[in-house]
């Protein structure tokens, strides 16, 4: 049996083929993610062009400047998981431990925001219930906004979670970095985490600022 | 020696270990095919025990047998299970599960591990859609239409959930076969040389994981207004009923092409082995997988022509689904040309084999009717859509899971099963069919309306004689649970390969060993290189 | 050019793209907001895609796979937006008076 079969797990031959696969798998499964996302864009791109003018006055309720920084939070811990990924690949321990922490962190920092958003969001009474206050439809952008942002922020908080399960694995080191494939495939649920939110941000936030 | 003795000896992927764990740990392909099939078994039949009872039911004009609530639960529970705990898994997961690999010369999927995920996930749905059942049922439809889903005092919520776990299943299992089909194919397979039952599970995979997404955000939508009363769908708070229509067919019509598909691609290898003939345009065929695959991701507004939907949009669906049925013309129009002058012989996977062509053609057939606005606007909502759905669903697929089941029985458990037994029951589940669905048809075309347990009485003989063919179906799905079950002690053993067929899993002993492969066949000769010289 | 530099020359577009978008949603641009809007969140996912996910420096195939997803969600937005957006075209009609019944 060659040595490069002792790197491949089974089923593979090579690990050069694993890793082919494994970022295909990825790949898969985030076009899934993209339709599921998908559905609830698309119903909120219909409701949208029914209650235009609603949907702009409701959209000036939210919190630009914490959702600004959230967006500026957010696309530098994609930065810090690219960099991330890069020091696996260099086999860099160390700056990769670093870069995950950092990008947790940032996530981390996210969701704080969000919770501290959602609880003004609450003390404005703007979470869609009996205490609402406004219109039907502007109620409905509310549930949008409330059901969209919160699935990202479930995601993002799964994303979390698994940047410090291989932040472990990284300090371990128990095999050659160059040979995990988890960081990159991890890096791009990140980035797709991030993607959504490059979505919601103009479409939650910035809607009727023009208004 | 021969080839079944050696078989008996030698160690296969059922007699390596025999400890349950090593069932519920494992990560063999082989065996987590095995596993779906114990599971779709049980729920095939959970699902038609549903049936049974609408089928009584409806043997009188009154409702007499149950309550107008009840039936309601029997018929969404009926499609619940039938659909999305044995349709839609049925052929990949156990069949595509036991032989992909083994058709690709591979060792294994791509993802074991998370193949036995799949399976987990699976039964964990299953879990609560049955929780769903035991603790009051659920009375919306297996379509679960807004807004009686988000109001009905029913267990909703609960089956939204088990439909919503299983659909991982789906997507992983999807994943895991496209991988596998890119990665791990034999040196020398390229696509071209590929069975087409690898190409026709390629095109269900893509299905697989690009709709039940859908599928999942529309389920998800419906259960949080539910519990938080959110208003995307809800008319009074400024929603629209339709946006779940949009989402929950975006997956579900595909969901068709889903449970066809690999049917289609199991009626491939029949027809090719048993009329000893290369097939037919073999990339019309796979191409046409691959444009069902698409095509039917550009049809769904064909279920809401009556509801409410824009007549424009109305207009397009129903051109891109008469677009949609041409490659599926194309398949039948191939495997006719692979039986013309053939040396047709009937054993039992060939009679399901014809029985599949004539079923689905005429259920693909009426599914025009269907496509165009105008007649559906007629037939809408009534028995004419069951019975379509039923032939291609269970004239078609049914029939060809079935034939999958004898045709590669032999490999999975080593036996042969009693060939006249087999084609009895072939014929009682032909007959039992047409007689159950048929009258359906007509009954449909006068009128009469789906999810109804009372009706005029001059619809009676019709429904009368669909009871009777129910019971005769019924009859001829027991038989083979109990022939398969004596052949696992008394039938005789099988060969590697007792059909002569093609394709790298005829080259395994039967059972296959855990890996199937002690070294990687090298494939050097084009697909269904028939005839096939006899072996041991 | 080092990976390094171009992560961080991408980052720095992301931050100008996104600072832009939220400046330019204070102009009234009428039905062009929102097109400018998503072309700029396009733009970002597009830079985000090719540099930050790899998709410049992968195989045809892990391309193919990263467009198909998109490819499926135009199929899923533009079609029922086409039903959306189109259902006020057809004037309203009163139902015409109920004959005999259907046989």
């Amino acid at each position: 049996m060659s040595d490069a079969r002792a790197d491949a797990a089974f089923p593979y031959d090579d690990p050069s083929q694993q890793r082919e696969a494994a970022t295909l798998g990825m790949w898969i499964f985030l076009a899934a993610e993209l339709i599921f996302f998908g559905g609830a864009f698309v119903c909120y791109a219909a409701a949208a062009s029914a209650h235009g003018p609603d949907f702009a006055r409701a959209s000036n309720r939210t919190a630009l400047p914490l959702g600004a920084v959230n967006t500026a939070v957010l696309l530098t811990s994609s930065w810090t998981m690219a960099l991330a990924v890069h020091a696996a690949r260099d086999g860099r321990r160390k700056p990769l431990l670093g870069f995950l922490l950092a990008t947790a962190a940032l996530g981390t920092v996210f969701l704080a925001l969000k919770g501290t958003e959602y609880l003004e969001d609450y003390h404005q009474r703007l979470v869609p219930g009996r205490a609402f206050l406004g219109s039907g439809p502007e109620r409905l952008f509310f549930s949008f906004y409330f059901v969209m942002t919160g699935i990202h922020a479930l995601h993002l908080l799964i994303g979390v979670a698994l940047l410090l399960a291989l932040a472990v694995i990284a300090w371990r080191g128990r095999r050659p970095l160059p040979t995990l494939n988890i960081f990159e495939n991890c890096g791009l649920y990140w980035h797709f985490v991030d993607i959504v939110w490059i979505f919601l941000f103009p479409l939650l936030y910035l809607r009727g600022r023009h208004v | 020696m021969t080839d079944a003795a050696a078989a008996t000896r030698s160690e296969n992927y059922l007699n390596v270990d025999y400890r349950l764990r090593s069932w519920l740990l494992t990560t063999d392909h082989k065996r987590i095919g095995v596993l779906y099939l114990l599971s779709l078994t049980f729920f095939f039949f959970i699902g038609g025990a549903f049936a049974v009872v609408m089928r009584l039911e409806l043997l009188t004009p009154q409702g007499d047998l149950v309550q107008p609530e009840t039936y309601n639960k029997l018929f969404t529970m009926h499609g619940i299970v039938m659909v999305f705990f044995f349709l839609v898994p049925s052929i990949p997961a156990v069949f595509g599960n036991f032989l992909l690999p083994l058709m690709i010369g591979a060792r294994d999927v791509a993802f074991p591990r998370l193949n036995l995920a799949s399976w987990y996930i699976f039964m964990l749905g299953g879990l609560f859609t049955l929780g769903s059942v035991i603790t009051g049922g659920v009375d919306t439809g297996w379509t679960f239409y807004t807004p009686l889903s988000s109001l009905s005092g029913t267990q909703v919520t609960t089956a939204a959930t088990g439909i919503f776990i299983m659909g991982f299943s789906s997507i992983l299992t999807g994943i895991n076969f496209i991988v596998t089909t890119h990665k791990m194919r034999a040196p020398g397979l390229t696509w071209m040389r590929l069975p087409l039952f690898v190409w026709s599970l390629y095109a269900t995979a893509i299905i697989l994981v690009l709709g039940t997404p859908a599928l999942t955000m529309a389920l998800t939508l419906v259960g949080l207004e539910r519990i938080f009363g959110i208003g995307i769908f809800n008319p009074a708070l400024g929603g629209d009923p339709l946006l779940f229509q949009h989402l929950f067919w975006f997956y579900s019509h595909p969901a068709v092409y889903v449970m066809i598909l690999p049917g289609m691609g199991v009626e491939s290898e029949l027809i090719t082995c048993f009329s000893r003939r290369r097939p037919f345009g073999y990339s019309f065929i796979a191409g046409a997988s691959l444009a069902i695959a698409v095509l039917g991701f550009l049809v769904w507004g064909h279920h809401m022509f009556v509801s409410g939907q824009s007549a424009y949009a109305g207009m397009i669906f129903s051109l891109l689904s008469f677009l949609v049925a041409i490659p599926s013309g194309v398949k039948v129009f191939a495997w006719s040309g692979t039986l013309f002058r053939g040396a047709i012989s009937y054993e039992t996977p060939m009679l399901y084999a014809f029985g599949f062509i004539g079923l689905f053609t005429i259920g693909g057939l009426t599914g025009l009717f269907l496509a165009s606005m105008a007649t559906d606007v007629h037939v809408h909502d009534t028995y004419f859509v069951v019975a379509h759905f039923h032939y291609v669903m269970v004239g078609g697929m049914v029939m060809a899971y079935l034939g999958a089941l004898h045709f590669w029985w032999p490999k999975m458990t080593g036996r042969l099963y009693p060939e006249g037994w087999a084609r009895l029951s072939a014929l009682i589940v032909f007959l039992g069919f047409n007689l159950t669905f048929f009258p359906q048809f007509i009954l449909g075309y006068l009128g009469m309306p789906r999810r109804y347990h009372a009706y005029p009485a001059e619809f009676q003989v019709l429904h009368v004689l669909s009871s009777a063919g129910a019971s005769i179906l019924g009859a001829g799905y027991l038989l083979p649970l109990v022939y398969f079950l004596w052949s696992l002690k008394y039938g005789k053993r099988a060969g590697s390969n007792p059909w002569n067929a093609t394709g790298l899993e005829w080259r395994t002993p039967s059972p296959p060993p855990p890996h199937n492969f002690p070294e990687s066949p090298v494939v050097t000769e084009e697909p269904y290189a028939y005839p096939v010289e006899e072996r041991a | 050019m080092k990976a390094g530099t171009i992560y961080l020359r991408v980052y720095l577009a992301l931050l100008l793209l996104a600072a832009a978008t939220t400046g330019i949603a204070f102009i009234d641009l009428g039905a062009g907001s929102a097109l400018a809007a998503m072309l700029i969140a396009a733009a970002k996912t597009v830079l985000v895609i090719l540099y930050f996910m790899h998709v410049r420096f992968s195989s045809a195939i892990t391309r193919l796979f990263a467009g198909v997803g998109f490819a499926f969600l135009l199929i899923l937005v533009a079609l029922t937006m086409s039903d959306v957006l189109t259902r006020g075209w057809l004037p309203a009609t009163t139902p015409p008076p109920s004959k005999s019944a259907r046989p």
